[in-house]
């Protein structure tokens, strides 16, 4: 508990400051980090800002039952109080401690319902991001850029250049705009695997079978990371996710390369599923 | 614990069992075959607790430490380390808690408790334990067959489909998962009818103790949720071996149909595992507060309401799945209900010690341990509850903190308080005072180091069930396996009590509390006879025996 009022002073501290500087120094975490990450979109500044409120509400009651604990223990103890008393019941005690909670959550839920409801709505999105998880990498498709798609593969440690996060660091980043709303799609290739960006709020599970949408909007330029969070194999600790927010006409820039880069050799075809099963088949 | 010398002294020479080996296999009586849960269950925790040492020193510092397959073998090593994630949460789950809690102390206490001779099926008690131990071996069979089942243990498809998990690793855990299920569903049939048909002349259901209480809620819930994971695991099953295709995407099944199916079963199995301690801990405040118990009604039917909602809130495991958001609000909404009759649990044993004259022995340090860590996780719980922002929580330590808080190290600190309470009554002798302190103590700086920061970790994005992490995580991890070191010499420490308390411990009379204890069991000798109220004992003028 004492650990937990310690605490509780950098961690607001970084929530509310963290967020507000002018370069993004966010998009993973910090040694000894103890709150969120800064937040590097809306959904994550609400999120944020919640968590103030419910994280006060927690440490009250954890303080209040604490704190009778303490009184109790010094004030009721064998030799401080020989006799006890036969008091077991008291009706308005009784109400009293099951109405208060209850009020209690109804302030937690207005807010928690408003975030759901707003973390969940996709606003008019500007672009789509389709992700697919494999095990273990993840591919990305651009359908409203061309529909070119790429691996991004985890950077063995041996490989890394100065610099670059270990575990963290990808061969190919997913580079997205800057303060553009951005409608995300979800699938699997395989088992599920879930796409969690901490600082953007952002964690949704990769399903084969299915395609989940959600959206994000990122405030600022710079570097966001992630991991895979669901367990999804051996390699399941090894499948980061580095996001690369850019301006928009940097955006508009890499999509003219990376369409070239990431073409489809053979051309933009559509892959005949018979013909896939026929080569498989064969092999 | 008991051995031959169970067979009491004064008055009950009369009694004949078998002797030896088939004392035990054979055994129909409550007593043994709580005793051999209780060894089961200590048994478990030396191996599941041995499990989440591994994986703290693993992830003491970050990097690979421990690569038992040698250079090149990581992936025979991650599945390995999976399956140590897998094992712990089986064992720990199905082969400690709940085999100490319903098995150990329910089989002993609840007919002692109620004034029944026996339980009501005592053939049934017997295979009830034998599945158990069969389970346990064929889990243990399991994790080391072809890589072993390392599908955490949600054994989410398709990961754990034949694609995925070749080889009879998950076969075998299934099948064993369902010997356990079976071992459970059989005991909660026993509880059930005990206690509705074996209570003693004048002791009504509300004048039931509130550990009987727990007990009772517990096997409904046992007998409502685990044929439901038995359905999921036969159709997964049939999924990998008869070319069925319930969760297969391919065949027009669905994996997430797994996940409501496994968390239907889930989200009351935490419940099972909570609610016992709950009663253990009302029977323990209320002996050494030297009060009844504050709000006898209030307390038991807190109990029956948490173990209702509890059938109704199981998406608030799966809020990241891509449900539609008005049904997260409604899990949101409902899950956060659950909040108010846990809330009257608290208050009302905080109302129990209050004007009490409370003398801190072990068992009550334990049970204000228990207390104190419930709170800790339970608002964050509350946390957890919203969708909306368990985005930022979900599949992050910060989730393993707060289970571990409140459900896995509570309970331990209730059965501590359980052991410790009725030890005495158990096997004749008293644990040694001192020593036991030091467990107390020791166990409760342990296990808060050891998952305090993990609320950190988590809150700084750190996923579960990884076995490396990037750099800047290293920092809470060390001090977390820190913890580990602490909780482990503790532990360690607690067997040796267990030795001491058989070898040397203090004889005890029939009841060594004083007049706090007024339950039915503080009436028979200590240890208890191998027979019990062969006359059953007439509490009809008695005072609620809460």
């Amino acid at each position: 508990m004492i650990q937990r009022l310690i605490t509780l002073a950098p961690m607001t501290a970084l929530l509310i400051f963290g967020a507000t500087g002018n370069a993004f120094a966010g998009g993973r975490s910090e040694p000894w980090q103890m709150g969120f990450q800064p937040a590097g979109s809306p959904v994550m500044e609400r999120i944020t800002e919640f968590h103030n409120l419910v994280l006060v509400i927690e440490v009250s009651i954890v303080a209040l039952v604490l704190g009778l604990m303490c009184y109790i223990i010094v004030r009721f103890n064998a030799k401080a109080n020989p006799v006890p008393s036969k008091t077991t019941h008291n009706t308005l005690l009784e109400v009293v401690w099951t109405v208060v909670p209850l009020l209690i959550l109804i302030v937690v839920a207005v807010p928690s319902l408003k975030l759901l409801y707003y973390s969940d709505r996709v606003e008019n999105t500007e672009m789509t991001l389709k992700v697919t998880g494999n095990q273990w990498f993840w591919s990305y498709t651009y359908p409203d850029h061309g529909g070119f798609e790429f691996d991004s593969v985890i950077v063995p440690d041996d490989e890394l250049k100065a610099g670059q996060p270990r575990l963290l660091t990808v061969d190919n980043e997913v580079v997205l705009p800057a303060e553009t709303n951005i409608r995300l799609l979800f699938t699997s290739a395989d088992v599920i695997h879930n796409w969690g960006v901490p600082s953007l709020g952002l964690k949704l599970d990769t399903v084969a079978g299915r395609i989940s949408e959600t959206w994000v909007r990122i405030n600022k330029k710079g570097n966001y990371y992630g991991m895979c969070s669901e367990l999804c194999g051996v390699n399941h600790g090894f499948m980061p996710i580095h996001i690369k927010a850019v301006s928009k006409a940097d955006f508009a820039q890499w999509v003219e390369t990376a369409n070239k880069e990431f073409a489809r050799t053979g051309g933009p075809a559509p892959v005949r599923v018979a013909e896939t099963e026929a080569r498989e088949r064969d092999d | 614990m008991a051995d031959q010398e169970t067979a009491a002294p004064g008055g009950h020479d009369h009694d004949h069992h078998p002797t030896g080996w088939r004392r035990w296999l054979f055994s129909t009586n409550h007593k043994d075959i709580g005793t051999m849960y209780i060894v089961l269950s200590m048994v478990g925790a030396l191996v599941g607790g041995a499990m989440s040492f591994m994986i703290r020193l693993e992830l003491m510092d970050p990097g690979i430490q421990f690569n038992l397959f040698g250079a090149g073998e990581e992936a025979a090593y991650f599945q390995f380390y999976n399956v140590l994630v897998t094992g712990h949460a089986f064992i720990m789950v199905f082969f400690v808690v709940m085999p100490a809690m319903m098995g150990g102390f329910g089989n002993w206490f609840v007919p002692l408790m109620i004034g029944a001779p026996d339980m009501a099926f005592p053939r049934m008690n017997n295979i009830s334990f034998w599945l158990l131990a069969s389970a346990l071996v064929l889990l243990l069979v399991a994790a080391f067959t072809q890589g072993g089942p390392g599908t955490g243990w949600t054994v989410y498809p398709p990961l754990s489909s034949a694609e995925f998990h070749p080889g009879p690793a998950v076969d075998l855990g299934i099948l064993s998962l369902h010997l356990a299920g079976a071992s459970s569903v059989l005991g909660a049939i026993n509880m059930i009818t005990t206690i509705f048909n074996m209570r003693a002349p004048g002791m009504t259901i509300h004048r039931m103790p509130l550990f009987c209480w727990s007990i009772l809620v517990t096997a409904f819930l046992l007998l409502m949720a685990m044929p439901v994971l038995a359905g999921g695991l036969t159709m997964l099953l049939t999924d990998r071996n008869f070319g069925t295709a319930f969760f297969e995407p391919s065949g027009g099944g669905d994996p997430v149909l797994w996940q409501h199916i496994f968390w239907f079963f889930g989200h009351p199995e935490v419940y099972i595992i909570i609610l016992p301690g709950f009663g253990i801990v009302s029977q323990v405040v209320s002996t050494f507060s030297r009060k009844p118990i504050f709000g006898y009604l209030g307390m038991a039917y807190a109990m029956v309401f948490i173990g209702f909602v509890g059938f109704a809130v199981w998406a608030h495991h799966m809020y990241t799945t891509g449900l539609d958001a008005d049904t997260r609000a409604y899990f949101v909404s409902a899950s956060l209900v659950i909040a108010v009759p846990t809330g009257v649990k608290i208050f009302s044993w905080l109302a129990t010690m209050w004007g009490g004259s409370i003398s801190f022995r072990v068992p009550m340090m334990f049970a204000c341990g228990f207390i104190f860590l419930f709170v800790m996780g339970g608002v964050t719980g509350v946390a957890l509850a919203n969708a909306g922002m368990d985005i930022a929580f979900h599949d992050t330590y910060f989730v393993v903190a707060h289970f571990h808080y409140v459900m896995a190290i509570a309970g331990v600190f209730a059965m501590f308080a359980g052991f410790y309470y009725w030890i005495g009554k158990m096997c004749g002798r008293q644990y040694p005072r001192v020593l036991a302190r030091i467990h107390f103590w020791s166990f409760f700086i342990g296990v808060n180091v050891l998952f305090f920061p993990q609320h950190f970790s988590g809150m700084a994005g750190m996923p579960r069930r990884i076995p490396d992490y990037p750099d800047n995580y290293a920092g809470w991890n060390y001090v977390s396996s820190i913890g580990a070191f602490i909780t482990t010499a503790s532990t360690l420490l607690f067997f040796f009590i267990v030795w001491r308390t058989l070898s040397a411990g203090e004889k005890v009379p029939a009841n060594p509390w004083g007049e706090g204890a007024k339950t039915l069991e503080w009436t028979v000798e200590s240890p208890a006879p191998f027979h019990t109220f062969e006359e059953l004992p007439d509490m009809t003028d008695k005072q609620a025996a809460e």
